[in-house]
C-alpha cells in the first residue's frame, strides 16, 4: 500500500508540474480564447498595403533543430537566403518550438522584437499562428503547409508527391522481394499523401508491389524509428523510406542490415553508400526570398502567397534528390523519363481510377484532382499495409 | 518467425530500459528513489555520443555516458542525502533539468555521425536454431547488460556489499550499530544507479540509432523506474520487466504491419498500459516488499 500511495503522489506531482509549465507559457492566451467575432475588420487597403512593411526582423521558428538531415535543415536553409539576401533585416530564429502555446509566446516575442513577417515552418504551428495573427494584423505570416489561411496568414509548400511518385517508380524497379516499407509519424493528409504516391509510383512499374506502413507518433524518437526499422526489414520488406523530420537513424540501420532506403527532405546518400535509391527534397531559398520580397513591398494582398500558395517539381521548389551509387543506369533513364513527362504534364500520378485499401473508387475513372484535393487525402491507396487511426 | 522477431526486438529495445531500470533498483534498494533515472539517460546518451565523436572509440564513449548519468545522479544524491530534500520532487526535478541542459549541450550534436557499436554475431551460438539470432546477434553492450543480471544478482544477496546496501534502505541504525556510513552507502548505490543509467542512454545513442536528438529517450527512464517496482526490486525481474516493454513496443509495430484495423494510436499506449498492468497484478498479489526507508527523508546518522 505504501507504494501506492507514493506511486500516487508522484502522479500528482506530475500533473501539477505539467500544469504550472503549460500554465506559464501562455501569456496572452486570454486574448486567443475569445472568439473571432471579437476582432475588428482591419481590411481597408490602407492597412493591405503597410501590412508586413516597415520590421527590423524576420522571424522563422522550427519545430526540432536546424542540422536534422531533414525538414528543419531544408527551411533553415531558406532562413539563410533570406539573410543573405536582406542584410538590413535581423533574422530571429527558434529552434525546437513545440506545437503549443509556447510557439504563441515565441511568435509574440519576435513580434515584439521588431518582426513583421513570420515563418511558422512546422504543420502544428498553424493554430498558434492563426490565434497570434488575429492580434497583430499588420504582421505577415508564412505558414509552412497549413490548410487554413486568413487576411494576414498565407501558407506555402510544394506538391512534393511529385518527386515522391519519382522515388516510388524508382524503389518499384530496385525491389526484389516487391514489399516496401514506410515509416510515418501521424496520420495527416500530407503523410498519407506521400504513402499514397509513392505506393503508385512502385505499382506503376511493378503491379504486385505493396507499402507495409508503420506510424511512431512522433516527428523523431530515434529509437522507436530504430525498433520501426529492424521491424519492417524483419518482414522482409527490401527498401524503405519514411516521414520523419530526422532520417539518420532509420537509413544508418537500414544501411547496417543492407536494405534500400529512399530519403525525404534533404539528401542523405553520404548516411547510406550501398543502399540510397534517391530522395525528394525541398529547395526553399529563392521562394523565401521572393516571399520576403513581396511582403516587405507591401505587395502581400493579393499576390500569390496571400492564400495556398504550392510551388511544384517544375517551380523547382521540390527536387528529386541524386541517385545511389547503385541504382543501374537503365532504372536512373526510366525515373528520368517520367520525371519530364511529369513535368510535361503527360504524367499524372493520381489520375483516376485510384481506388483505396478497401477497393473503393476514390478518384474515378479518367479524372485529375485538384491540389487542394490532394491534401485533404484522408485514405490509403489499394497495395497500402496498414490501418489510419481513427 | 513473427515469434522470434518480437523476442528480439524485445532485447533490441528493451535494453537501454533494462539497463536503467537495474540502475535504479541498486539506488531503491539503498532506500533512495531517483525519478531523475530519465535526466541520467539522457546525459549518458548524449555524452556517451559526444566522446565517441571526439575519440571514435566506443567503449570511450560508453564509459563518458556512464559517468555523465553518474554526475546527474551525484545532484540527486546531494539534494535528497546532504540536503534533506524530498526525493520524489528533488527527482522529478533532476529530470526536467537533464531534459534541458542535454538539449542546451547537444545542439552541436545532432548532424554528427559514428560508427559506434554494432551488432555482432558470436560464433557458434548465434547458429543455434530459434535461439541464436534472438540472443547472440546483438550489440556488445547488450552483451554486457545481460551478464550484469546475475552478477547484480549475486552482489546484492550473496555478497557483504549487498547486505550493507539492503541494510542501508532497511534499518540504517544496524548499519550504524555496526559502524558503516549508511549516508555513504547510499550516496555510492545512486551513484552505480546514475551510473548504469548513463550507459543505458548510452546504449541507446551509441549502439542502437547512432544518433543524438534532444529527449531522444522519451521517457524510457521513467518506465525504468515503474519496472524496479513491478520487479520488486529483483534484477532478474527487472530484466524480465524491460523485455516485457520493448516486446510491447515490437509487438505493435509487427500488428501495425500486419494491417489490422487497430489504430496505432492505441498501440502506442501498449507497452506503457501492459507495464501498468503488471504494475497492478504485482502489487494485488503482495508479493513486492518495498525496502523499509525507500523514499523517506534521510534523517542522519541513527536517528532513523
Amino acid at each position: 500500500m505504501k507504494t501506492k500511495r507514493r506511486a500516487s503522489s508522484v502522479l500528482l506531482g506530475a500533473l501539477a508540474l505539467i500544469m504550472l509549465i503549460t500554465g506559464c507559457s501562455q501569456p496572452g492566451s486570454h486574448s486567443a480564447s475569445s472568439p473571432s467575432g471579437g476582432s475588428s475588420e482591419t481590411s481597408t487597403a490602407s492597412a493591405d498595403a503597410s501590412m508586413g512593411t516597415g520590421g527590423s526582423a524576420v522571424g522563422f521558428i522550427f519545430v526540432g533543430t536546424k542540422d536534422d538531415y531533414g525538414y528543419n535543415q531544408a527551411a533553415y536553409l531558406g532562413s539563410v537566403a533570406v539573410e543573405e539576401a536582406y542584410p538590413d533585416l535581423k533574422v530571429l530564429r527558434a529552434e525546437n518550438v513545440p506545437e503549443t502555446a509556447e510557439a504563441e509566446r515565441v511568435m509574440e516575442q519576435m513580434i515584439k522584437d521588431g518582426a513583421k513577417i513570420i515563418f511558422p515552418t512546422s504543420y502544428g504551428h498553424l493554430e498558434p499562428a492563426l490565434n497570434v495573427a488575429k492580434r497583430h494584423p499588420d504582421v505577415v505570416f508564412f505558414h509552412q503547409g497549413g490548410l487554413k489561411t486568413a487576411n494576414n496568414v498565407g501558407t506555402y509548400f510544394g506538391t512534393i508527391w511529385e518527386p515522391v511518385y519519382l522515388a516510388g517508380v524508382a524503389a518499384g524497379k530496385m525491389s526484389k522481394t516487391g514489399k516496401l516499407g514506410y515509416i510515418v509519424s501521424v496520420p495527416i493528409p500530407q503523410v498519407l499523401l506521400n504513402v499514397n504516391a509513392f505506393t503508385l509510383g512502385a505499382r506503376s512499374v511493378n503491379p504486385d508491389a505493396t507499402t507495409s506502413v508503420v506510424f511512431t507518433g512522433s516527428w523523431c524518437d530515434p529509437g522507436q524509428q530504430a525498433n520501426a526499422t529492424n521491424s519492417l526489414i524483419d518482414g522482409s520488406v527490401d527498401v524503405l523510406s519514411l516521414h520523419q523530420d530526422c532520417m539518420k537513424t532509420v537509413i544508418e540501420t537500414a544501411e547496417r542490415r543492407g536494405v534500400m532506403t529512399v530519403g525525404y527532405h534533404a539528401d542523405a546518400s553520404s548516411l547510406a553508400p550501398n543502399g540510397w535509391i534517391t530522395g525528394s527534397l525541398w529547395n526553399w531559398p529563392e521562394l523565401f526570398v521572393e516571399m520576403v520580397k513581396t511582403a516587405q513591398d507591401g505587395q502581400f494582398k493579393g499576390s500569390k502567397f496571400d492564400g495556398k500558395y504550392r510551388g511544384t517539381l517544375a517551380d523547382n521548389v521540390v527536387q528529386l534528390g541524386s541517385f545511389g551509387a547503385n541504382v543501374p543506369a537503365d532504372v536512373v533513364q526510366y525515373v528520368e523519363d517520367q520525371k519530364k513527362a511529369l513535368l510535361e504534364g503527360t504524367l499524372l500520378p493520381f489520375k483516376g481510377p485510384v481506388k483505396d485499401q478497401s477497393g473503393g473508387v476514390r478518384i474515378a475513372e479518367g479524372e485529375t484532382p485538384t491540389v487542394e484535393q490532394l491534401e485533404g487525402s484522408d485514405y490509403l491507396v489499394e497495395g497500402v499495409i496498414g490501418s489510419i487511426p481513427k | 518467425m513473427i515469434l522470434a522477431d518480437i523476442l528480439t526486438g524485445a532485447i533490441r529495445s528493451g535494453t537501454s530500459v533494462m539497463l536503467a531500470s537495474q540502475g535504479e533498483l541498486v539506488s531503491e534498494r539503498a532506500g533512495v528513489i531517483n525519478l531523475g533515472t530519465e535526466g541520467s539517460m539522457l546525459g549518458g546518451a548524449l555524452g556517451g555520443f559526444a566522446v565517441t565523436v571526439w575519440t571514435g572509440n566506443p567503449w570511450l564513449g560508453a564509459l563518458a555516458g556512464g559517468l555523465c548519468g553518474l554526475l546527474i545522479a551525484s545532484i540527486h544524491a546531494f539534494l535528497v542525502l546532504s540536503c534533506g530534500a524530498n526525493q520524489l520532487a528533488t527527482g522529478l526535478t533532476i529530470m526536467f533539468f537533464g531534459m534541458g541542459v542535454t538539449a542546451f549541450f547537444g545542439r552541436g550534436f545532432v548532424s554528427e555521425q559514428i560508427v559506434g557499436f554494432n551488432p555482432v554475431a558470436l560464433p557458434l551460438l548465434s547458429d543455434i536454431p530459434f535461439l541464436g539470432p534472438i540472443l547472440f546477434n546483438h550489440d556488445p553492450l547488450t552483451y554486457l547488460s545481460i551478464l550484469l543480471v546475475p552478477l547484480l544478482w549475486f552482489v546484492i544477496f550473496r555478497t557483504r556489499i549487498g547486505i550493507m546496501l539492503r541494510t542501508a534502505g532497511e534499518r540504517e541504525e544496524v548499519l550504524f550499530a555496526s559502524g558503516i556510513n549508511a549516508k555513504l552507502v547510499r550516496y555510492l548505490a545512486v551513484l552505480a544507479g546514475g551510473f548504469l543509467a548513463g550507459i543505458g542512454g548510452a546504449q541507446l545513442s551509441i549502439a542502437y540509432t547512432h544518433a543524438w536528438v534532444e529527449n531522444m529517450t522519451a521517457g524510457r527512464g521513467v518506465v525504468a523506474v515503474a519496472l524496479v517496482i513491478f520487479a520488486s526490486w529483483k534484477p532478474a525481474r527487472a530484466m524480465l520487466g524491460a523485455y516485457l516493454f520493448g516486446a510491447a513496443q515490437a509487438l505493435q509495430l509487427t500488428v501495425q504491419q500486419q494491417g489490422y484495423a487497430i489504430s496505432p494510436f492505441f498501440l502506442f499506449m501498449a507497452p506503457y498500459l501492459l507495464t501498468l498492468l503488471a504494475l497492478l497484478i504485482v502489487e494485488r498479489r503482495k508479493s513486492s516488499r518495498t525496502p523499509e526507508a525507500l523514499g523517506k527523508v534521510f534523517a542522519g546518522e541513527g536517528s532513523g
